[in-house]
């Protein structure tokens, strides 16, 4: 059976790389004694796929991880899930949280079914009006050209298709706080990447991804949703 | 006390693995500080992924916080991105715990496990705001300790270091913390007070005490000032068991080196290899029970969720029913396939028994460390294990499903001819024809690294071999392997820079004039100086240079036996003239026998404060020669006359003979 597991990552814990994530996920798996599938082979791993890196230093309120129980024969039920991510919690470090664990078919990928994120991405010191300026800027062009290097070669891409909408939704207490929808495929945007890449170039003082969107035709929905009742915030020791 | 963390949080995101400094490991405390506890700093003066393992660190962290008067947090040596950004936005080094500024702590207490990690002592009290100089601290400033291995020489940092601490930490931790809160209590106190104080506890050995004389560039003496003692004696706890630390084994959320659960299963060593400090200041040997070390494995396993366990001590294979619990701990499948892993195994006792447990689960590469390539050497340095027993053990691993073997020598030796060094070739060449019965392309990586002596071993007299030498040596081999590239199929080499050794070998048996050169290097950026990135030996000869100093004289010259050393006042229970003894059987190429399993010698170690070894099995574990050189199986054919030294003063005759 394939589990999915929704989880945030907040406050500290943000400075922790993806890859070390997974590893802090084998451990937790593991603590709580859920049987992981492993694979065959010379040297054996079990069997998890994480969906979108995520940067180190962002937030989010939508990771997720699909497993493979070894177990084939067990009933899932409401109760079996919700005790499994009471124990996760417990076994996970402060500002990992699970929010919702259900099984799913077989199927594509997270990575190939996740087709764009949304963000909250703040910005320290400008206003309103200069913001409002960036973001109209940024979506009357019809393109916005960037070279990277990928694989040692100079690449030449346009990151204007990626950007889905681009919007001011407030202030905080030293700047401006955007919500943006980037696209993910064939290579997910990122937000510092959209920031730096239009002139004047900006820089984020926190990002953090508040959804990843599976496009289904017009609609679009989550890999797994989270309840409404939101998750236990982050409790970071000073 | 303040946090830090909204300022680091800031800057965190411009810094290379950001995850070395925000703490949150499972097992962390968050202890609660108040005026009258005292407030300790354990610093690990190397970078996190280094440092968080660091069982000493962890043990003394966990004993000060259960302790009613004491908190404890840590830090480790920020790299180099993170000093500048530190240093940029004007905020001190701080607590991974609770991100405290480290000038706050009552006491920063160092590791110091290594010799290059010197000049980072320095630049994380510069970082803390602390002077990197005892004399000009004052009463606003923490107390600055150190411990560990290196602190049995602590000569080089003298100028630095408040106070040295001798052996193992779990006891004297406490006798200090209460030194401290009576020192703190009293409020009016000088700082001369407190050092004074300290100065009385066993184990404690506070430089600015004494004084060093020279003459003619010689050290003439380390002669207490005042009251203090003449001698330091280290500390030593008598039984593991009163002591299963860490309970709580910090779990990291970033990858670390030993990133895994680690039981240590004894500590001491009596092997007896001339060339290896740790073996001769841990004595005696001091085994936990079987049955804690197989419950701190299970709950540890649990608690942590780590798939692998390392039981750790200098010589594993040597712990009585090693097999029993290797073979529980496997077993054990609470939490999937668990692997566990040996340390320091001795060829002589890695039998294939060993081999099939601890290949159950995943197999990795197994490491053996024959030290030298001939017998002749090795009784030298009395490592006596014999080829036959290597082979075995090789053979054992390679039946077993191993592919790759790492073989780890030293070059270097006192005595040590090009035969000897050219030997490590034929060994690993034989290594791999054994291999060959069992898969088509076995691999053995020989390790070679240059010999550096140490205090307190019987090598301690010994003129370490030259920069130019040790190059050459690892020369022999390059070319050698060159020579027959074919022959040689599967045999990797790989070397420890030279340069590192012989600096290395500057304040492992250096005196206080080192302090100028230490804090010289420092000064002119040399950082890290453990990482081949960052080590510049020009840093080092340039200021030896600046002070008189040289290598000829501090490294490469042998030590005379009336020559004063520069931690003669200090003592690890070892008997100078047993040392001695020592270094002259070396010399004849006699080994020495265990002297777990056979009548003391009297090495001072246990008579000396009244303990004896712990141990649960009274006979050397089966197989192998056992360290004796011996074919214990058939008990015929002794290669190799061993000493049996009872009567001290019979020793000492035959030094004059």
């Amino acid at each position: 059976m394939r589990l999915r597991i929704r989880y945030s990552k907040k406050g500290k814990v943000r400075f922790i790389s993806h890859r070390d994530v997974a590893r802090i996920w084998e451990r937790a798996l593991r603590r709580v004694g859920v049987s992981v599938a492993y694979s065959q082979g010379f040297s054996p791993r079990p069997k998890l796929s994480f969906g979108l890196a995520l940067s180190t230093g962002h937030e989010s309120e939508a990771e997720f991880l699909d497993l493979e129980l070894s177990d084939e024969d067990g009933d899932w039920t409401a109760v079996r899930g919700e005790d499994l991510a009471a124990r996760l919690r417990a076994a996970l470090p402060v500002g990992l949280d699970v929010v919702a664990i259900a099984p799913v078919e077989k199927g594509d990928s997270l990575q190939q079914a996740v087709t764009s994120c949304t963000w909250a991405i703040e910005v320290d010191d400008v206003d309103r009006e200069y913001m409002d300026a960036w973001v109209a800027g940024v979506l009357s062009r019809e393109e916005i050209v960037v070279e990277r290097e990928r694989k040692g070669k100079p690449v030449v891409e346009d990151l204007r298709p990626h950007v889905l909408v681009l919007d001011v939704t407030g202030t905080t207490e030293t700047g401006i706080r955007l919500s943006a929808d980037l696209g993910t495929q064939p290579r997910a945007l990122r937000p510092a990447e959209l920031l730096a890449a239009v002139d004047p170039p900006l820089t984020a003082r926190s990002v953090c991804r508040m959804n990843q969107w599976m496009s289904q035709g017009d609609d679009r929905e989550e890999p797994l949703m989270a309840p409404t009742v939101p998750a236990p915030s982050a409790r970071v020791p000073a | 006390m303040s946090s830090l963390w909204s300022e680091l949080e800031r800057v965190l995101g411009e810094v290379q693995k950001p995850a070395r400094y925000i703490g949150c490991e499972d097992g962390m405390t968050v202890p609660d500080h108040h005026p009258e506890a005292v407030a300790w700093l354990l610093l690990y003066p190397d970078t996190y992924e280094v440092g968080l393992p660091n069982q000493g660190l962890q043990i003394l962290y966990e004993i000060l916080n259960e302790r009613p008067g004491a908190v404890a947090e840590r830090s480790y040596a920020p790299w180099t991105d993170m000093a500048e950004v530190l240093r940029r936005e004007g905020l001190p080094l701080f607590s991974v715990d609770t991100h405290r500024p480290a000038g706050e702590f009552d006491i920063l207490a160092f590791n110091l496990a290594a010799e290059l990690v010197y000049t980072n002592v320095l630049e994380c009290l510069d970082l803390a705001g602390v002077p990197i100089r005892t004399a000009e601290r004052g009463l606003d400033h923490p107390l600055v300790l150190v411990g560990g291995h290196c602190s049995y020489n602590p000569e080089p940092m003298a100028d630095f270091v408040d106070a040295a601490v001798l052996g193992d930490g779990e006891e004297v931790v406490g006798e200090i913390t209460d030194v401290v809160a009576a020192w703190k209590a009293i409020g009016s106190g000088s700082r001369a007070d407190l050092l004074r104080a300290l100065s009385g506890v066993t184990g404690v050995y506070v430089p600015s005490l004494y004084r060093a004389g020279f003459d003619s560039g010689l050290l003439t003496g380390v002669t207490p000032i005042g009251d203090a003692p003449p001698v330091v004696e280290k500390r030593t706890v008598a039984d593991l068991a009163d002591w299963p630390y860490p309970k709580r084994q910090l779990v990291p959320l970033t990858e670390v080196v030993h990133d895994r659960l680690n039981v240590e299963v004894f500590r001491g060593c009596t092997r007896g290899c001339r060339f290896c400090q740790a073996g001769m200041i841990t004595r005696p040997v001091r085994e936990r029970p079987a049955e804690q070390v197989r419950t701190m494995v299970a709950e540890g396993l649990r608690r942590t969720g780590y798939d692998e366990v390392s039981l750790t001590s200098l010589s594993t294979a040597d712990f009585s029913g090693i097999q029993e619990v290797v073979a529980a701990a496997v077993a054990d499948d609470s939490c999937g396939q668990v692997s566990v892993s040996l340390p320091s195994l001795r060829v002589d006792a890695f039998t294939v028994g060993i081999a099939a447990e601890i290949q159950r689960a995943r197999r990795t590469g197994l490491t053996f460390a024959p030290e030298a390539g001939t017998w002749r050497m090795r009784q030298v340095i009395n490592k006596l294990i014999t080829e036959e027993d290597l082979y075995a053990a090789v053979e054992s691993a390679y039946s077993q499903g191993w592919r790759r073997v790492k073989l780890y020598f030293l070059t270097g030796l006192p005595t040590e001819t090009d035969e000897d060094t050219l030997a490590i070739l034929k060994m690993a060449r034989n290594c791999i024809e054994v291999g060959r019965r069992h898969l088509r392309s076995p691999s053995v990586t020989v390790s070679v690294g240059g010999f550096v002596p140490k205090p307190f071993t019987p090598f301690q007299w010994f003129g370490q071999n030259t920069e130019v030498e040790l190059r050459r040596k690892v020369g022999l081999l390059r070319d050698e392997l060159k020579r027959d590239p074919k022959g040689y199929r599967g045999v990797q080499l790989k070397w420890h820079d030279a340069r590192a050794s012989v600096v290395e070998g500057l304040m492992s048996r250096g005196d206080r004039r080192l302090g100028r050169v230490i804090e010289d290097v420092w000064r002119a950026g040399g950082v890290f100086q453990e990482w081949s990135e960052h080590f510049d030996v020009r840093l080092w000869e340039a200021a030896l240079e600046r002070h008189g100093l040289s290598f000829e004289d501090l490294v490469y010259r042998h030590r005379t036996e009336q020559e004063v050393l520069p931690w003669d006042h200090l003592s690890a229970g070892l008997h100078k003239d047993f040392l001695w003894q020592d270094w002259r059987d070396a010399l004849d190429e006699l080994g020495l026998e265990d002297c777990r399993w056979i009548p003391c010698y009297d090495c001072g170690a246990c008579t000396g404060y009244g303990i004896e070894h712990v141990v649960a099995s009274a006979v050397p574990p089966a197989g192998g020669s056992q360290g004796t050189g011996q074919d214990l199986d058939s008990a015929d054919n002794v290669p190799v006359t061993l000493t049996r030294r009872t009567d001290p003063d019979r020793s000492a005759e035959m030094v004059g003979a």
